[in-house]
């Protein structure tokens, strides 16, 4: 990373005055950053719905990323559906998955103790990954973009049609989302289950219940983020590791909240990375968006937009 | 602690007894690898089972370990026994420095800022070229030796690295019947109490987060010096969370228990072999089940499971 | 007359005690290949094709009459497992050479143990280190990474274009590319103008290729193996990149047109003959070997072979061809490998010495361009 001949190196940048094909480039970046983020939020939501009803950090978030692309890709292919038939028969299949999960890993837990949950889920997310190797093969696969994939320029800067399919899905769910948080009664019963479980059991909230809710919610959320990133990304049985810590990674910069605070973060760190590969490095641009994780967590412990707690004794 | 030491020895014993039965193959090399292991589940379990701190960075420790150990060695032509204990000062300091703010957090926070800290390091170890060879590796580090003896087979590897890992085992017995040891629960029962009754939670954790962070360079230099080659790929995130499975599927808070975690999972794979593509559907169904049905990790399933077993046959011989 | 048949009978019965005492003990070879994890792309068809070599050997009567046998154990690109399992292949299994491993990590990771061991050892991972400097044991397959380099920048330099941009994989396969366009630059009076890397699992990399526009370049060079390239090819589509790209020989496979579709167009890339073995003259030397390689992968596996594979042919009868020439010893096999001289594989004619372990020259590939989802030789 050395070479002198470099054209543009994070200090200089700063330094050189910027002219409107830099403005451009940034623009670029941005956009490039925001729908990468877009899907880091939706599976951190994910994650923190999980976290809120049960306190598990489930590490298996990410292979319902990968269920969601592979099986769209199954339905397409093999059973040869239309796109609008495939991508619900992939999300209710996920969904499934998740119930599966729920009920044969997490319920039968004689001791769940938060690192033996964690130590399940892990365990959970090499068997879905080994079981996706063994059906699907270890290929990657393309699945064709939603509408074409003729570029659209903005101000300079280009994407795709996918892009948008991306952005407006990921309002539209969190629209779904905050409609079912706070106006429907499953809603309102997982958050008061998130606030404290024994209060909410003692008030006639079947907690069980909820924790599978979550589960159901947080397979289909992972399984979308996967569906639409999957015409641009590609996807393999393996593409769940790398999207799932980086959707652990926005929940925590949310401060594990189920709602707009993870949305900002999942955006926040998607746009750090495109923005650290262009102007700084490359090469260190997942270790940039790493260490402003730390200093944030350093900074503010509760995440960046969490309130502090007090601890009980 | 008379008990304790009797229980040392005769593990001591077991484990420098084993080649005498498994001597010249290929499982040899298996056994070296057992002990590295061991040593660094010992030191990850020191902080989660005893301080109940998490991290999911270990294998960043291990690898700057084996990494400056290699490069002092290979590229620079230190002596090996020089460069191991420099490679385990710098680790300590580095970790007592970052322990600090770190371990401040707590719960999935401090999971994460620990998963962080080990990509950042996976991450310099893959992109300064000039220094470590990049992803490719750095190789011709050359074998630890005392005088004329070279420790360059699996043999005299498995007495080197289980002469250092019986010692790490025997410290951290001391350590946990030690007034540190009992401290160190009492943060792990309740920080808030501990530090009423007098214990300065604070810098115990991060001593101990330092003190761990030394063993596992220690078993980094080792490994490095063993396999005369290393490269990134062995430390990633793979190899912290499967550090964290060895802890907990050994059982949380016993050094021996450890010891059996890090042998189970680094001879399974060798079991599952025959089983070929199935073995990762099989590796992960049994971590599954070891979870649900033990809990408490082999060293309390275990004997349970005997126990069981025997009251079966004892209830089959009366009827 | 009587005589003659006695002799006759006495020569029969001599060559059919021989056979029978060769038919006796089967040749066991060890492989070490990637099948699963990150490099399954390298490892899988070099498992699928070494099997299948052997399978082919045994059924035309092995090798002067033995059987050979393969071991083949997954190191799932693993550099501590791949050191394991040499040393189990050595011991356990007693093997008299090792075929792979797949990656350039765990072949300099194993050298150490086939030396040690003295066991020949014939990697199919492309890393210019293996071989350079030579090391008594061991041999490799896989095309230098400076032969498929030099094929471009030979391009370029033609084009009269020397203004490049590399954008390469972090990764072995990427860090080993990018040290050899660094290195061969100047030769061909080419100066890198900006150099990126991405991360093997990285989904975007328009802000590389955003820079690299805001750059000088004349091409990009991109490095790296499925699905990175394909990702950049779209996304330099999505860009409206008007310069030119190049690709490795990473992804000189269906696979890559696959998954690129239309992006693909025009990509050019160096690439070992297989991928265009029916397009090749009849004069190419190599001719007769990729046809049977092609024929033979499609019959045992319904796919089409690729190079990764072929590393692996090339490797299982470099060995058959040694054994024939001399013995199944270990040190007379070296040997023999060190004596190959115009052998045309699938890699290109290897002939090794001992000055050259690696064997090829640079007519072992040939610059291809997408055209119309296939592929055609860029004269």
């Amino acid at each position: 990373m050395k070479g002198n001949s470099l054209p543009m190196k994070g200090r200089e940048f700063l330094r050189k005055k910027r002219t409107p094909m830099q403005l451009e480039q940034i623009l670029q970046y941005s956009f490039s950053g925001l729908s990468t983020g877009a899907i880091y939020a939706l599976i951190g939501i994910g994650f923190s719905i999980i976290f809120n009803a049960t306190g598990i950090i489930n590490f298996a978030q990410g292979e319902f990323v990968m269920l969601g692309g592979m099986l769209t890709l199954f339905f397409l292919e093999l059973l040869q559906l239309p796109l609008w038939a495939a991508v619900p028969c992939a999300v209710a299949v996920s969904a499934l998955a998740g119930i599966l999960f729920e009920r044969l890993a997490i319920r039968p837990l004689r001791q769940p103790t938060p690192i033996n949950l964690v130590i399940i889920t892990i365990a959970g997310s090499i068997l879905i990954r080994g079981l996706a190797m063994l059906l699907w093969g270890k290929d990657t696969h393309a699945i064709p973009p939603f509408s074409g994939d003729e570029p659209i320029s903005i101000a300079g800067a280009t994407i795709l049609p996918q892009h948008i399919w991306i952005l407006a899905i990921t309002v539209l769910i969190i629209a779904v989302n905050k409609f079912f948080f706070y106006h429907t009664i499953s809603g309102k019963a997982m958050r008061a289950c998130s606030y404290n479980r024994r209060a909410a059991s003692l008030v006639g909230i079947d907690v069980r219940r909820m924790v599978l809710l979550s589960f159901i919610i947080s397979s289909v959320l992972g399984s979308l983020a996967g569906i639409i990133v999957a015409p641009l990304t590609m996807t393999a049985y393996d593409v769940g590791i790398m999207l799932g810590l980086k959707g652990f990674c926005a929940a925590i910069i949310g401060g594990m909240s189920s709602g707009m605070a993870t949305v900002v973060g999942g955006l926040i760190l998607g746009v750090l990375e495109s923005l650290g590969a262009g102007l700084i490095s490359s090469g260190y641009k997942d270790a940039i968006a790493f260490i402003i994780l730390l200093l944030i967590l350093f900074i503010r412990p509760q995440g960046l937009f969490g309130k502090a707690e007090s601890e009980r004794v | 602690m008379r008990r304790e030491l009797l229980k040392f020895l005769f593990f001591a014993v077991l484990i420098l007894a084993a080649p005498l039965v498994f001597s010249g193959g290929y499982l040899m090399n298996v056994l070296v690898f057992v002990g590295i292991n061991t040593m660094l589940a010992v030191a990850l379990n020191l902080l989660l089972g005893y301080a109940g701190q998490i991290s999911l960075g270990h294998a960043g420790f291990f690898g700057i370990g084996a990494y400056l150990s290699g490069i002092l060695t290979a590229t620079y032509g230190w002596n090996a026994w020089l460069a191991m204990p420099l490679a385990a000062l710098v680790v300590g300091t580095l970790a007592g420095l970052i322990g600090f703010p770190i371990l401040k957090l707590k719960g999935h926070y401090l999971a994460m800022a620990t998963l962080g800290l080990g990509i950042i390091i996976y991450i310099v170890f893959n992109e300064t070229v000039d220094l470590t060879g990049g992803p490719s590796g750095l190789s011709g580090i050359p074998n630890l030796s005392i005088g004329s003896l070279v420790f360059d087979n699996d043999f005299k590897n498995y007495y080197l690295i289980w002469t250092f890992g019986l010692a790490v085992v025997l410290f951290c017995v001391n350590l946990a019947g030690s007034r540190v040891g009992r401290a160190l629960r009492a943060v792990n029962d309740s920080e808030v109490a501990a530090r009423v009754m007098g214990v300065n939670a604070r810098i115990l954790k991060v001593q101990v987060f330092a003190l761990s962070a030394v063993i596992s360079s220690l078993a980094g230099s080792l490994y490095a010096h063993t396999m005369t080659f290393v490269s990134p790929a062995s430390f990633g995130f793979n190899f912290s969370v499967e550090l964290l499975t060895m802890v907990v599927i050994g059982g949380l808070g016993s050094v021996y228990g450890s010891f059996l975690g890090a042998a189970l999972l680094t001879l399974l794979p060798e079991l599952l072999r025959g089983a070929q593509d199935y073995d990762i559907i099989i590796y992960g169904g049994l971590l599954m089940s070891m979870v649900m049905f033990m809990p408490g990790g082999l060293v309390r399933g275990l004997p349970e499971l005997f126990r069981r077993v025997a009251r079966r046959r004892e209830g089959a011989g009366n009827a | 007359m009587k005589k003659l048949i006695a002799v006759c009978g006495v020569v029969c019965v001599g060559l059919l005690s021989a056979t029978a005492v060769f038919a006796a003990g089967t040749i066991k070879i060890g492989g070490l290949f990637a099948v699963t994890g990150p490099a399954a792309f390298l490892g899988e068809p070099e498992r699928n094709t070494a099997k299948m070599v052997v399978e082919e050997i045994n059924k035309a009567g092995g090798v002067k009459g033995h059987k050979l046998e393969l071991v083949v154990y997954d190191t799932s690109g693993d550099a501590t497992k791949a050191v394991q399992l040499a040393t189990k292949l050595i011991r356990d299994d007693h093997v008299a050479a090792i075929i792979g491993p797949s990656t350039t990590g765990e072949s300099m990771a194993v050298i150490p143990v086939a030396e040690r061991e003295k066991v020949p050892l014939i990697s199919c991972s492309a890393g210019i280190k293996i071989t350079e400097p030579v090391k008594k044991w061991v041999f490799k397959t896989a095309q230098n990474d400076t032969l498929a380099v030099g094929k471009i920048y030979e391009y370029l330099q033609r084009h009269k274009q020397s203004k490049v941009a590399i954008l390469t994989v972090s990764d072995g396969f990427g860090a080993s590319g990018r040290e050899q366009l660094k290195a061969q630059a100047r030769k061909y009076g080419i100066t890198i103008v900006s150099d990126d890397t991405y991360g093997p699992k990285d989904t975007d990399m328009t802000a590389q290729l955003t820079r690299i526009r805001g750059s000088r370049a004349q091409a990009i060079i991109c490095w790296g193996t499925n699905p990175g390239p394909a990702v950049i090819a779209k996304n330099a589509r999505q860009l409206g990149l008007k310069m030119p790209l190049f690709m490795s020989h990473g992804v000189s496979s269906k696979k890559f047109i696959e998954l690129a579709g239309d992006a693909a167009e025009g990509i050019k890339l160096p690439s070992g003959k297989v991928i265009v073995a029916d397009l090749l003259p009849a004069s190419d030397r190599q001719k007769g070997a990729l046809t049977a390689f092609v024929k033979d992968y499609q019959k045992h596996y319904r796919a089409e072979g690729d190079h990764f594979g072929g590393h692996a042919w090339d490797a299982v009868m470099l060995l058959k061809n040694a054994i024939e020439r001399g013995g199944d010893t270990r040190a007379t096999i070296r040997d023999q490998l060190e004596r190959t001289r115009g052998f045309a594989g699938i890699g290109g004619t290897f002939s090794y010495s001992a000055q050259d372990h690696a064997g090829l020259n640079n007519d072992a590939f040939v610059l291809v361009e997408v055209k119309k989802r296939h592929w055609s030789i860029v004269k």
